[in-house]
């Protein structure tokens, strides 16, 4: 089991509760879509399992490891085995693709043959071969995405989390995205992805966990009913 | 440390020191200012401690002996004065002595003719005091001693000067620590602003799974290379500055004894050193906290 919640219930300061009494197990090798209006609390749901926020009640396991009795020290571990995709990309403008994705290895103080080797074999893969020099800017986002998925896949992690990664992505480019993400799925990662899109959801017959103001209100394989 | 990943932090510390010239010239100017008034307040303390510490040693009781001490009693009265821990030294000074530094400072007057040959004055001992603050009562002890006549000591204007070079060394104290606090605070603020500019980055930097160590290095380097650079200009101004003091201003004070020891004046510019170092660093680290709490 990679993903376990428990009654997980978080208010954010200002009294906004965001999840209401969430439970759920999540399997190793799975793909799982979450669905729900806007404010429905899938980014909510994203952030606790990072932990950059921290579940006003209940239980949260990510690997069998506790994410709330977790030490201020182990957050990095934890987030070594998750890698991130966002809607907006969030990639450094400064740094070219190869810079942007060897960036996430660097920091984790991976050495430079490892680096050299696994940035490349991971750019090859998303398809960006040969625009390793270019900026950012220099890309459409399609490509940007890309570069993202790049850097979140990189140090291999466990699970990957995507926020709304198509939401910025026309229809064509966007389900060039969903096949990137699901030969990574078929490569033994378990994905987890926040998702308004519909269309993409129904023709991926995956599983679909559905959010309303907080709650689980259905989770079933193929079908999105909110 | 893996020898890579040292190499990293340089790199980025230098590429961020690049890219943010603007702001790295500000945080760099802003220490400069900061150690250049401090070392101008370090030198006003240190110096007018000096001052101060010539002044004070220049007090002295003169306690004039009655007329008909004979030498066995004067010699008693300078041994019990010397054995007084409150004494640092004790000078007998004859009347006739007395007399010819009279006559030295009036110019060729022959003073004892006009007397008539009889010498009007007294003998005298000279008395400094081993804590200069503590010499009135030093000299109130001194009057009650058998054999001694009138005490001088200059109260009124030894009152006066300590009470000023207290509130001196109190002001200066006082001076120095608030402009650490404002160098911090300042350092801090231009720091954070680098950092703001680079918020996007740390926050990759933490999802990623990058420890707040790793994260933090490289401002500190930068925040270090900052403020040795900010600090050194400070100080060749402040040396240029001080040695022309000394060539040029100091001759025209010779009453007012300017610290020219070079040893001493290289601590000082180590100290000086260190303080700009640890302001960039603990200004670096009161901006980096903040960021780093995702
Ligand atoms: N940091 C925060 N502080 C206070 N309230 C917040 C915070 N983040 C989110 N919320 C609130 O919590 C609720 C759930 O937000 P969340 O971002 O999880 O929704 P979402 O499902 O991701 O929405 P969207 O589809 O628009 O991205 C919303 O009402 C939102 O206003
Ligand atoms: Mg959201």
């Amino acid at each position: 089991m990679l993903v376990q919640m428990y009654n997980v219930s978080k208010s954010y300061d200002n009294g906004v509760r965001a999840l209401n009494d969430v439970t759920l197990k999540i399997e190793r090798g799975e793909f799982v879509f979450l669905m729900g209006h806007s404010g429905a609390g899938k980014s909510t749901f994203i952030k606790l399992l990072m932990r950059e926020e921290l579940p006003t009640r209940g239980q949260i396991f990510v690997a069998s490891r506790s994410v709330l009795r977790m030490k201020k020290a182990e957050i990095p571990q934890l987030r070594r085995n998750i890698g991130v995709i966002f809607q907006d990309f969030k990639l450094l403008e400064n740094k070219t693709v190869w810079e942007n994705v060897a960036f996430a290895m660097q920091v984790v103080g991976a050495t430079s043959q490892q680096i050299k080797a696994r940035v490349e074999e991971t750019i090859n893969m998303v398809g960006l071969s040969g625009r390793e020099s270019s900026f950012p800017s220099q890309l459409s986002g399609g490509e940007q995405q890309r570069v993202g998925i790049a850097r979140a896949i990189v140090n291999r992690p466990l699970i990957v989390i995507a926020d709304e990664p198509t939401g910025n992505l026309d229809a064509d480019t966007a389900w060039e995205i969903m096949e990137l993400m699901s030969e990574i799925n078929r490569k033994g990662t378990t994905i987890i992805m926040a998702t308004h899109a519909h269309e993409i959801v129904r023709r991926m017959h995956k599983r679909v966990i559905c959010l309303d103001k907080g709650c689980v209100v259905s989770d079933q394989q193929g079908v999105s009913i909110a | 440390m893996r020898w890579q990943t040292i190499k990293y932090f340089f790199r980025e510390a230098k590429t961020s020191l690049r890219r943010n010239s603007v702001l790295s010239i500000a945080t760099a100017t802003t220490i400069s200012i900061c150690v250049f008034i401090l070392g101008i307040a370090v030198l006003l303390y240190m110096n007018s401690g000096q001052v101060i510490q010539k002044l004070e040693s220049d007090v002295e009781i003169v306690a004039f002996l009655e007329d008909d001490l004979t030498t066995y009693q004067t010699e008693e009265l300078q041994q019990t004065l010397k054995k007084n821990p409150a004494v640092l030294s004790v000078t007998f000074v004859s009347k006739d002595e007395a007399l010819a530094r009279l006559e030295n400072k009036m110019g060729e007057y022959d003073l004892l003719e006009s007397m008539e040959g009889s010498n009007p004055l007294n003998d005298s001992l000279e008395i400094k005091a081993t804590n200069p603050r503590e010499v009135g009562e030093l000299a109130a002890a001194v009057e009650k001693m058998k054999g001694v006549g009138k005490v001088r000591y200059g109260q009124d204007l030894v009152q006066k000067l300590f009470s000023a070079t207290h509130w001196v060394r109190i002001l200066s104290v006082v001076i120095v620590v608030f402009l650490g606090m404002a160098a911090v605070f300042l350092v801090a603020t231009t720091t954070r602003l680098t950092i703001f500019s680079r918020r996007k980055e740390i926050y990759i930097m933490k999802l990623v799974g990058a420890t707040n160590r790793f994260i933090r290095f490289p401002f500190f380097l930068e925040g270090m290379a900052l403020s040795v650079s900010g600090t050194l200009f400070a100080l060749v101004f402040l040396g240029l500055g001080y040695f022309y003091m000394i060539e040029n201003v100091q001759p025209a004070l010779a009453f007012l004894p300017m610290i020219t020891d070079i040893n001493v004046l290289i601590k000082m510019g180590l100290g000086l050193t260190l303080a700009g170092m640890a302001l960039g660093v603990i200004g670096t680290f009161i901006s980096l906290n903040k960021f780093l709490d995702v």
